[in-house]
């Protein structure tokens, strides 16, 4: 992490909460080819450990609702709507998952799978769960660029 | 089995069901009281994008399956008792209890199975909720009473008892076929930050697991319903209200006309099954 980065923390605490890092590439320019997407999102390696923790949180990721993991299975209730990701890694590759975890329909046309770096084109948007309406502006992506990143790495250890 | 008992009773199933998401035997037969079979599997109408029609009883565990098989272990039975007592209870400026003008409840029969239908007098949609509140302050001269409150939810529940065992017919043609094609729409649309629609998890995925949750075909036959979760009655507004919200969009209101369409078009997706109400979801 660049010392600069550190040093703005304080200063736009707030704003940073929602728009995530100020290095981070922004949900709107993440450049996708093919489906796949090349750089870092935040220009940091991914951590496998918390990609995880992101994978398996409700609030977060929650990938398990939908896909089942053997190496995941300490966590309870794994769903069925998507295929098992066991082998992903060796499936795809680095650039290729991080564009199915920023945007799966990219990759994957009207998948059911969530947009998890996205902030725009929604359909009554609401305020996380409350019901309430959100404004555009408002909201953050579902996962920050970093989660994306610790995702991918951790997906990246699936191998067959 | 007295009331604290029964209470107790249902504790333990809640917790119980919470430990076993897989699902119950998908051929069981829903044979009420010994005798009342319910139809739980349908042929759907021919627009109807479903091979087959499966009510919700079907995707729970045989725990819960088993409380609505028998009314007196069923806990929604609460809930009706209390709307008999309501049912004949005087209330408002004109002095009326319902049971004055209708005479015994049972003369509700049929009237959960077509609803909601289009009100003749003024070409809206009205659901069973609406007709009731109309009874109430145009006829009672008596306050409406809230959506989710327990008085009208227990009203609907004694209302479709009444149709218990009746197939499900709601009209879509005629008047009906603009607020069902309104109801259509939003069941197809992708609402919210998960951009999700009802279809995506009540058509593509019955009969999966998402996340602990045994996927069903979100059929309303059986509402009012019995909820373990929240240890009462509930509406199919607050259901539709639920749904949604658990897609990271803004709701619609209850007895909004969002709502109510899509209760049209999500009732003749269950044209056939038995009304069931009221049934038991975890
Ligand atoms: C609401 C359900 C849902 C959730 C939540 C979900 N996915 Fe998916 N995912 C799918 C579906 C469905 C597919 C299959 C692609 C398609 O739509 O055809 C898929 C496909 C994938 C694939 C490609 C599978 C393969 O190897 O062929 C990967 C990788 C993946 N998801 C990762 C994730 C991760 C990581 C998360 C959490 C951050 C996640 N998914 C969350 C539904 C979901
Ligand atoms: C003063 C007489 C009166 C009272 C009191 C009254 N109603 Fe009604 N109700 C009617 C009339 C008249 C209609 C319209 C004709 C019909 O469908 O029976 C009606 C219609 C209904 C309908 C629609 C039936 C259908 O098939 O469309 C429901 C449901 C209903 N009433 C419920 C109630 C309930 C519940 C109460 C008590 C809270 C109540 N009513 C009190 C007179 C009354
Ligand atoms: C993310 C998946 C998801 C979406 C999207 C969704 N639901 Fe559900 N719904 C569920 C789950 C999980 C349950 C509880 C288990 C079951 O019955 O399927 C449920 C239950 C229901 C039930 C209760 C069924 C019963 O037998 O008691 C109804 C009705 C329902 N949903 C209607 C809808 C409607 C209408 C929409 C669209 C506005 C919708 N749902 C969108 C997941 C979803």
């Amino acid at each position: 992490m660049k010392p600069l980065k550190l040093a703005l923390v304080p200063v736009f605490a707030l704003a940073l909460a929602n728009a995530g890092w100020a290095g981070d590439v922004a949900a709107g320019d993440v450049v996708y080819d093919d489906g796949a997407v090349a750089v870092s999102l935040s220009g940091m390696a991914g951590d496998p450990a918390a990609g995880k923790k992101v994978m398996t949180t409700r609030g977060l990721g929650n990938c398990i609702a939908c896909h089942t993991v053997s190496s995941l299975s300490e966590f309870a209730f794994h769903g069925e709507i998507g295929p098992t990701l066991d082998g992903a890694g060796s499936r795809w590759t680095e650039a290729q998952l991080r564009g199915i975890v920023s945007d799966a329909k990219k990759t994957f046309d009207g998948s059911m799978m969530p947009s998890f770096y996205k902030k725009s084109g929604y359909i009554r948007p609401g305020n996380a769960y409350t019901g309430k309406a959100a404004s555009e502006d408002e909201l953050s992506t579902l996962l920050t660029a970093q989660q994306i990143e610790d995702v991918v790495a951790y997906l990246q250890t699936l191998k067959d | 089995m007295g009331m604290l008992a029964k209470a107790a009773a249902i504790g333990a199933f809640a917790a119980l069901s919470l430990g076993q998401a897989a699902s119950a035997d998908e051929d069981a037969r829903l044979i009420i009281n010994g005798e009342e079979e319910m139809i739980v599997r349908a042929a759907p109408p021919a627009w109807s994008p479903l091979p087959e029609l499966l009510s919700g009883w079907l995707f729970r565990t045989v725990e819960t399956q088993r409380l609505q098989m028998d009314d007196f272990e069923n806990p929604g039975f609460t809930s009706v008792d209390s709307a008999w007592e309501t049912w004949s209870l005087p209330e408002g400026s004109a002095g009326k209890s319902c049971a004055d003008c209708h005479g015994d409840a049972a003369s509700m029969k049929g009237v959960r199975a077509v609803m909601p239908k289009v009100n003749a007098e003024n070409g809206e949609l009205w659901t069973l909720e609406m007709y009731i509140n109309n009874c109430r302050t145009e006829r009672m001269g008596a306050e409406s009473w809230g959506w989710n409150s327990g008085s009208m939810v227990d009203m609907t529940a004694l209302i479709s008892l009444q149709s218990r065992g009746m197939p499900v017919n709601v009209a879509i043609d005629g008047a009906a076929a603009p607020f069902w094609e309104a109801g259509k729409e939003l069941y197809y649309t992708r609402t919210g930050q998960l951009e999700l629609s009802c279809a995506n998890c009540h058509e593509d995925n019955y009969g999966n697991m998402i996340r602990a949750d045994h996927l069903s075909q979100g059929q309303i036959n059986g509402f009012p319903v019995y909820r373990l979760k929240n240890a009462k009655l509930n509406s199919i507004h607050a259901r539709f209200k639920g749904c949604v919200r658990d897609t990271r969009a803004e709701t619609y209101k209850e007895g909004s006309p969002e709502f109510t369409a899509l209760e049209l078009y999500v009732a003749s997706r269950g044209n056939g099954l038995s009304v069931e109400a009221p049934s038991v979801r975890n």
